[in-house]
């Protein structure tokens, strides 16, 4: 997981949501917390911190939270492999 | 009082790989809306209200679908009677409903002639169709005037002892026939066939019978026919052989039933146009039907012969449209694959037709995000149990409904009790007022046939 949140700060990252990995070519599109979230991971490795970061910015409980950020990395893992 | 927050709504964070791929030339993106209401009745207070899942039939939807299907051949044939195909969903409501539109009814056992006769189906407009019928049910249908469609050779044996027993003369009924139109392929299990002359000695042992009559013939070419042209061979085909077996053994032929199989605006699984493009309308079937009527009729009256009746075994394209089902999201999964899955609280035991159907899934709610391609599981501990294998869907959160459609026809008979209880069916009627027309089942339901052995009780004490 921290290898993941490592990882994902080469990616490129528009305002529109779209997403670049210089590593392996691709491109993605994420959607608006997916954006904040990986902004946020630009400058800080601390997961619970960057948790943390979003409850404060979002109308959602921390566990709910958590669970869906938990998720995306997951995704995000097996693109950024 | 609400809570004012300054915060932004949540979504669940998404991201898709652009993938390069063959162009969809037809452009078509089915799934991307959402459905919050059933024949203006709210999804989530139908759900809140009788729980979930939930089947929702409409009544408007149901009478209407009937309507345009009789419109549509009453309108090109003087005598059509639509038989209404029990099996198909033999909820007492939906049957009632059918019967005040005029339809018969179209049994293929004991158990749905039964359930015929209990609604107050006269016997004598009770079509009783099937490869089984037992002794006593033939005794009974054959005592109480129902229309009879023979099967096999054993069955005709059976019918002519019931009605010398019973001291009857004459007892009209009809064969089932099976026969290659050249579209679908023949269903040579059910009934006679005409190309190797089974039908045709079936039709002289009838004539040599004085205790039954040949009047009416029978076929049912398959199911989810979706070309009309098939129909027009089939009925090409039976007035032929209508013409040979009345010259043959002087009977006069006063019905054909063309059976069933109309197609329905469902997604047939590994057929790659969408419905909207397959699926014939009524009007075109009746086209086929009664245009090869029309032609091959023609002479039929100066030959002093009537106009045989048409009758039609509708189910499917009757009432598939005309119910939904709600299942709620129960959780949220990544696969190892990456594919978004989803665990929802209907599974492939009450959604049988997720076997063969890509049904039209919609969120109950408008959702933003992304589309992710997405398996739907159903709550079953079972590996079989999916509902549908790859479908677009935005981020759904637990507590999310979905709605599933077509679902009105099978789910309703071939859905069993199986790990979980069903849930309830609901009826959205035209003054908009909802009826209970099934209610969820009970633990007590499944258990009250069974009988425990008093020494078999366990004792945890």
């Amino acid at each position: 997981m921290k290898n993941t949140l490592l990882a994902s700060k080469r990616l490129a990252l528009s305002e529109s949501g779209f997403v670049f990995d210089p590593v392996s070519g691709q491109s993605f599109s994420v959607n608006e917390s997916g954006l904040v979230f990986l902004r946020l991971a630009q400058h800080e490795d601390d997961l619970d911190k960057l948790t943390t970061q979003l409850v404060e910015q979002f109308d959602a409980s921390s566990v709910e939270i958590k669970r869906d950020v938990q998720d995306f990395i997951n995704r995000l893992q097996g693109f950024l492999k | 009082m609400k809570n004012i927050t300054t915060k932004n709504p949540w979504v669940a964070p998404v991201i898709v790989r652009h993938a390069s791929s063959g162009m969809n030339k037809f452009g078509g993106v089915r799934d991307a809306q959402f459905r919050d209401e059933i024949a203006g009745v709210s999804i989530a207070e139908l759900v809140e209200k009788y729980g979930s899942p939930l089947f929702v039939l409409s009544e408007e939807h149901l009478r209407q679908s009937v309507r345009r299907i009789n419109r549509a051949f009453t309108t090109r044939y003087a005598k059509v009677r639509q038989a209404w195909s029990y099996k198909t969903n033999y909820i007492n409501a939906v049957s009632a409903i059918l019967h005040q539109e005029g339809c018969d009814a179209e049994v293929v056992s004991e158990f749905e002639y039964d359930k015929a006769r209990r609604l107050g189906v006269p016997a004598s407009r009770i079509f009783f169709n099937g490869p089984y019928k037992s002794r006593g049910a033939l005794t009974k249908a054959v005592s109480e005037g129902a229309r009879i469609h023979v099967d096999h050779l054993d069955e005709l044996a059976l019918l002519e002892e019931v009605a010398a027993e019973l001291g009857i003369l004459n007892f009209p009924i009809t064969i089932r026939l099976n026969f290659d139109t050249g579209f679908a392929e023949n269903w040579g299990r059910f009934g006679f066939n005409l190309e190797n002359g089974q039908a045709m000695e079936a039709a002289r042992r009838i004539a040599a019978s004085p205790n039954l009559k040949l009047t009416g013939l029978h076929n049912h070419i398959g199911t989810f026919i979706t070309d009309p042209r098939a129909y027009t061979a089939q009925v090409g085909i039976m007035i032929n052989f209508m013409n040979n077996v009345e010259a043959a053994t002087d009977c006069t032929i006063t019905t054909l039933d063309i059976g069933g199989g109309f197609a329905s605006r469902n997604a047939m699984q590994g057929v790659y146009l969408p419905p909207e493009q397959i699926t014939p309308t009524a009007e075109q079937y009746a086209e086929a039907i009664c245009g090869a009527l029309a032609i091959g009729l023609k002479d039929r009256e100066q030959h002093g012969k009537p106009l045989p009746e048409l009758v039609l075994e509708t189910g499917r394209a009757v009432v598939d449209e005309a119910e939904w089902l709600i299942s709620s999201v129960v959780a949220n999964k990544r696969l190892p694959t990456g594919q978004r899955a989803m665990v929802l609280d209907a599974g492939v035991n009450i959604l049988f037709t997720a076997f063969w159907y890509n049904h039209e899934v919609r969120p109950a709610r408008p959702v933003e995000g992304i589309p992710e391609d997405t398996v739907l599981y159903g709550p079953l501990c079972m590996n079989i149990d999916v509902v549908r294998q790859s479908v677009s869907l935005p981020p759904l959160k637990t507590g999310d409904l979905l709605s599933f459609w077509p679902v009105g026809a099978y789910n309703n008979t071939q859905w069993m009790q199986f790990i979980q209880l069903r849930p309830a069916v609901v009826m959205v009627r035209q003054n908009g007022q909802v009826d209970v027309v099934r209610r969820a089942e009970t633990l007590d339901d499944v258990e009250e046939p069974e009988r425990l052995p008093a020494d078999l009780q366990p004792d945890f004490s």
